[in-house]
């Protein structure tokens, strides 16, 4: 994400799995910060996606991902972007009984 | 461009360790209230911390009897309207497991009705998330027992007369200890109901409203998923504690929501193990003592 690197504004981020998303608009309506909008682009199942056009409103506070009925987007704050991005540790569920 | 538009995400979506990641997308319709009510139901798994390997999810049929096939988890996709039977004998089997039945309104108040009455009388350690639509979803929208008064549906095209079930009254006659209604709107609320019911010994039973874009709204003109959401902001009212005697739904009325019952009561195990310890002293040895709350 070296465009994501220079463009650090705000407190946080969203992540969108372009492909998984239908538009239901939840992310878009819900979002306290207003700062997502429907793309102009849409996918290849032909629905248009959330982007972030005002990453300078977006706190990274993944109510956009709680929202979101088919996993598609979730918010990260800065601050947690660097712990989250190291390969998780093998994995988040504990193994062992 | 923008630093959205990516393809590959560098980090992982927080709930995709629970889910079956090669069976995505989902089957559910645009704007259906399903998948957040998964979505809850992933965070109050991470917040409890729980060994996976201890949490198993049985499913009936319908739209909502499709989360077992999306959650990574041990899941059963049973009969139709036999979640809580066959989730009461993978309990009774390995009284170590956390069975979650997680159905919708239809499947475990219609066609499992008699089996949810009786699973909450005898108080079997289950967890209960009945995804409340007011419909059947799968089958093409005819009335279900909860579709409220008023309502038009493909069954009822002059709208529906027959009184609907209160689920919460229901579940909490019928002696259930942790009886919880929220939207999908309420996500936080939903998500932490979740986690108190992992954590809660006995019968809990969490009623989450979601929204049907493609049926229930389309059918009564109501919009489509994001609509019935602002609905539900502004007709719902929290009463924690309120008495389900008053929690009944009228169609696009108001919502009464949040934790009406909280109580204590011995689960079918604990009482079969204490009977029997009576009954024959120290030749009993009891069933199941740790009961997956080690």
């Amino acid at each position: 994400m070296s465009e994501g690197e220079q463009v650090k504004k705000g407190k946080g981020t969203v992540f969108v799995q372009i492909e998984v998303c239908k538009g239901c608009s939840y992310c878009i309506d819900f979002c306290p910060a207003h700062c997502l909008e429907f793309s102009r682009d849409f996918n290849r199942k032909g629905y248009h996606y959330p982007v972030l056009p005002r990453p300078e409103d977006c706190t990274g506070c993944d109510l956009c991902g709680l929202y979101c009925p088919d996993f598609a987007i979730f918010g990260v704050r800065f601050k947690d972007l660097e712990k989250r991005r190291q390969p998780a540790p093998e994995p988040l569920i504990p193994a062992e009984g | 461009m923008s630093d959205t538009d990516l393809l590959e995400l560098e980090i992982e979506n927080p709930v995709a360790p629970y889910l079956r990641q090669e069976r995505l997308p989902h089957i559910w319709c645009p704007g259906c209230g399903i998948g957040t009510t998964v979505n809850c139901f992933a965070r109050a798994l991470t917040e409890s911390g729980m060994n996976l390997d201890k949490v198993a999810i049985v499913s009936g049929i319908g739209c909502t009897g499709r989360v077992a096939g999306y959650l990574n988890l041990d899941s059963f996709h049973t009969t139709h309207g036999r979640a809580i039977p066959f989730a009461t004998g993978l309990k009774l089997g390995n009284p170590d497991l956390k069975v979650v039945v997680y159905s919708g309104d239809g499947d475990l108040s219609a066609i499992g009705g008699n089996h949810l009455v009786h699973a909450a009388r005898r108080n079997m350690d289950l967890m209960v998330v009945c995804v409340n639509n007011f419909t059947y979803g799968m089958t093409g929208g005819q009335v279900a027992p909860t579709t409220p008064i008023g309502a038009t549906q493909t069954t009822m095209p002059y709208g529906n007369f027959e009184n609907p079930f209160s689920l919460p009254f229901l579940a909490d006659a019928c002696g259930a200890v942790y009886v919880a209604r929220w939207t999908v709107y309420h996500v936080k609320q939903l998500a932490k109901a979740m986690l108190e019911g992992l954590r809660k010994k006995g019968f809990v039973f969490i009623e989450a409203l979601a929204p049907c874009p493609t049926l229930y709204s389309r059918r009564n003109r109501l919009g489509d998923g994001v609509d019935q959401l602002k609905y539900y902001k502004e007709r719902s009212k929290i009463v924690n504690g309120a008495d389900t005697k008053d929690v009944g739904l009228t169609f696009q009325g108001d919502i009464i929501v949040g934790k009406f019952v909280d109580r204590d009561r011995p689960t079918w195990l604990d009482a079969m193990n204490e009977h029997y310890s009576q009954h024959f002293g120290e030749k009993y040895v009891p069933y199941g003592v740790s009961h997956g709350q080690e």
